[in-house]
């Protein structure tokens, strides 16, 4: 059952999530909700330079949003912000590619397991939630001192 | 448990919607469980609205010819039906609207208007408006409109834990300054029934209104707009078996005379003059431009459609699907009730959340097998915030729901847990 959507990955990290809880010291913070289901999440983004040294997150939603930012953390911690941009692009691109885009492991490790959520459209929001929030975060991050702001998206 | 005894013969019922017999992917047979969110149509009603509009289409109140006749004929006819429905002392007191919200956000716009004659329907500084904890987001949102619009003050009763009114503060929070209470009839979230005598008695001592949101009571029980005491009741066509865009307010005539009109067009107007104008009495004054008129003669089939099953077998039939359904849902480990759980002052839509498992995830699973619920906030997001959860699970029935659905439920349920288990 649910073949397409609920891939074992997505599972394992809903079930046992990379990275999960926010952490000191961070360079920008971001908090993301989706209006129609309640799904929230927060990221704190680490700067060194334009290396990102630690995406941390916190928040509340279903599978796909929580797994989304287990994967989130994996993949973009360690890299430089113009390369973490480039996998967000390459991930957003894929959720919004209505599921008939081949999905590059190399570029999104993990994050092929979401190729099938592009076919839900009342899903790719979840997916997204946390990548959102994560572009905001950095972009606050890379704007300076720390910054705590509330969005509702 | 066996299916408890049903006054209605629903497997005829569901011979009267074609869209049951669909099968979804997998070869799962539909099990719709959304009706609180939109009812599915009878053939009665998709007929009536292809004949509108293969054999009598027209513009109504503005055509001397035939089929402008029989256009008209049918709209007013839908209007006669709905005043029966409710039991409203005059025909008049029917104002078809889109939907419901647009018949709250006509009262809430008016009284903000200022532009009334009686000062009681002008809302202005040092009055108060009153709502509830429970309320749909459209019985909330118009009213922050007009309160930040005129300076009124916004208030609201708080909820029990069991998913209830609390009216413990009743005597303060409707006093002298209060012009409206504006409250739900039926829950769209908890499927609470509200006490509606006990509001409207303290509002009269007051000298406040009281407008009623009737989309979840008007399509599942017989009502009798005299006997509730109200002044004003909103409801919407579409869940009451009836098409999209069509909806109704009813007002006492004094009130409606009262309020201002709404919007300005075609058809609510006596006379124009480039220096003013005067308008048409009720219900025209209210339906500017040319109205739904395919929806609203649509409305007036399901309304014959409903009144010949019987509002009363209807609403016995769901009482005892929710009993049902309350039993099933709480022998599910990990399953709890959000709302009242018994059958005691309360409708046929049951709210809950599964430990440790988003709805998100609930609903999404129990689609792949079938069935349909509808997972969020239900435009109800105060209520999860009440409870502190961030969504429910929302299963809600109607005339044809069978038991053999709440089966199929409490089953998809077993799954989801194992699932994600
Ligand atoms: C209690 C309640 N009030 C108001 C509405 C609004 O109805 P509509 O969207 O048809 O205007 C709904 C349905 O969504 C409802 O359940």
């Amino acid at each position: 059952m649910s073949d397409s959507l609920y891939q074992e990955i997505i599972l394992d990290h809903y079930k046992h999530p990379h990275g999960r809880g926010l952490r000191e010291p961070f360079g920008g913070e971001a908090h993301h909700v989706n209006p129609t289901c309640g799904d929230e999440i927060t990221i704190r983004v680490a700067l060194d330079g334009s290396t990102i040294t630690d995406v941390s997150y916190d928040g509340q939603g279903c599978s796909i949003s929580q797994a989304s930012a287990s994967v989130l953390h994996e993949l973009l911690t360690g890299r430089t912000v113009d390369d973490a941009f480039a996998v967000e692009r390459t991930f957003v691109e894929l959720m919004q590619g209505k599921g008939q885009i081949e999905p590059d492991e190399d570029v999104l490790g993990d994050g092929i397991a979401f190729a099938g959520v592009a076919k839900y459209p009342a899903r790719v929001k979840c997916a997204l939630l946390s990548w959102m929030a994560f572009k905001d975060a950095t972009a606050r991050a890379m704007a300076g001192p720390v910054t705590v702001e509330e969005d509702a998206r | 448990m066996s299916a408890p005894h049903s006054p209605l013969d629903v497997d005829r019922v569901r011979k009267d919607f074609p869209i049951l017999e669909r099968r979804l992917a997998g070869d799962h047979p539909l099990v719709y469980l959304d009706s609180a969110n939109t009812s599915q149509k009878p053939t009665a009603v998709l007929d009536t609205l292809a004949e509108h509009y293969s054999r009598h289409n027209a513009n109504v109140a503005r055509a001397v010819h035939q089929l402008g006749e029989e256009s008209t004929a049918a709209y007013e006819g839908a209007r006669d039906k709905l005043a029966v429905l409710i039991k409203a002392p005059s025909r008049d007191e029917i104002i078809f609207t889109k939907n419901a919200s647009e018949a709250l956000n006509l009262v809430a716009h008016t009284l903000a208007s200022g532009m009334a004659d009686d000062p009681r329907f002008r809302l202005g500084p040092g009055d108060e408006i009153v709502v509830t904890e429970m309320e749909h987001h459209s019985n909330i949102v118009p009213w922050q409109l007009a309160a930040k619009r005129t300076g009124a003050a916004f208030r609201w009763f708080g909820l029990t834990d069991d998913g209830r009114l609390d009216l413990s503060t009743i005597g303060e929070l409707i006093n002298e300054r209060t012009k409206i209470v504006s409250l739900v009839h039926q829950s769209n979230s908890l499927g609470t029934v509200n006490d509606v005598a006990t509001v409207v008695a303290r509002a009269r001592e007051v000298g406040a209104l009281v407008l009623l949101d009737g989309s979840q009571s008007v399509p599942h029980q017989p009502i009798d707009v005299t006997e509730l005491g109200v002044d004003l009741l909103a409801f919407t066509g579409h869940k009451m078996v009836g098409p999209t865009g069509i909806g109704v307010l009813w007002g006492r005539r004094d009130v409606l005379d009262a309020l201002p009109p709404f919007l300005g067009g075609g058809e609510m107007i006596e006379t124009v003059e480039m220096t003013g104008s005067t308008f048409a009495p009720i219900p025209h004054k209210f339906e500017a431009g040319t109205p739904p008129i395919a929806q609203a003669i649509g409305l007036g089939a399901a309304v014959d459609y409903l009144t010949g099953i019987g509002l009363d077998r209807i609403h016995a039939h769901e009482q005892a699907l929710t009993a049902y359904a309350l039993e099933k849902l709480n022998a599910v480990d990990g399953v709890r009730i959000i709302g009242p759980n018994s059958t005691e002052s309360r409708g046929g839509t049951v709210s809950f959340v599964v430990d440790g498992i988003h709805p998100h995830d609930v609903g999404q699973l129990l689609d792949e097998r079938g069935v349909a619920v509808r997972v969020g906030h239900h435009c109800a997001r105060p209520v999860c915030v009440r409870y502190g959860i961030p969504a429910t699970t929302r299963a809600s029935f109607y005339l044809y729901t069978t038991f053999d659905e709440i089966d199929a439920l409490a089953a998809g349920l077993d799954q989801v847990k194992r699932f994600f288990g």
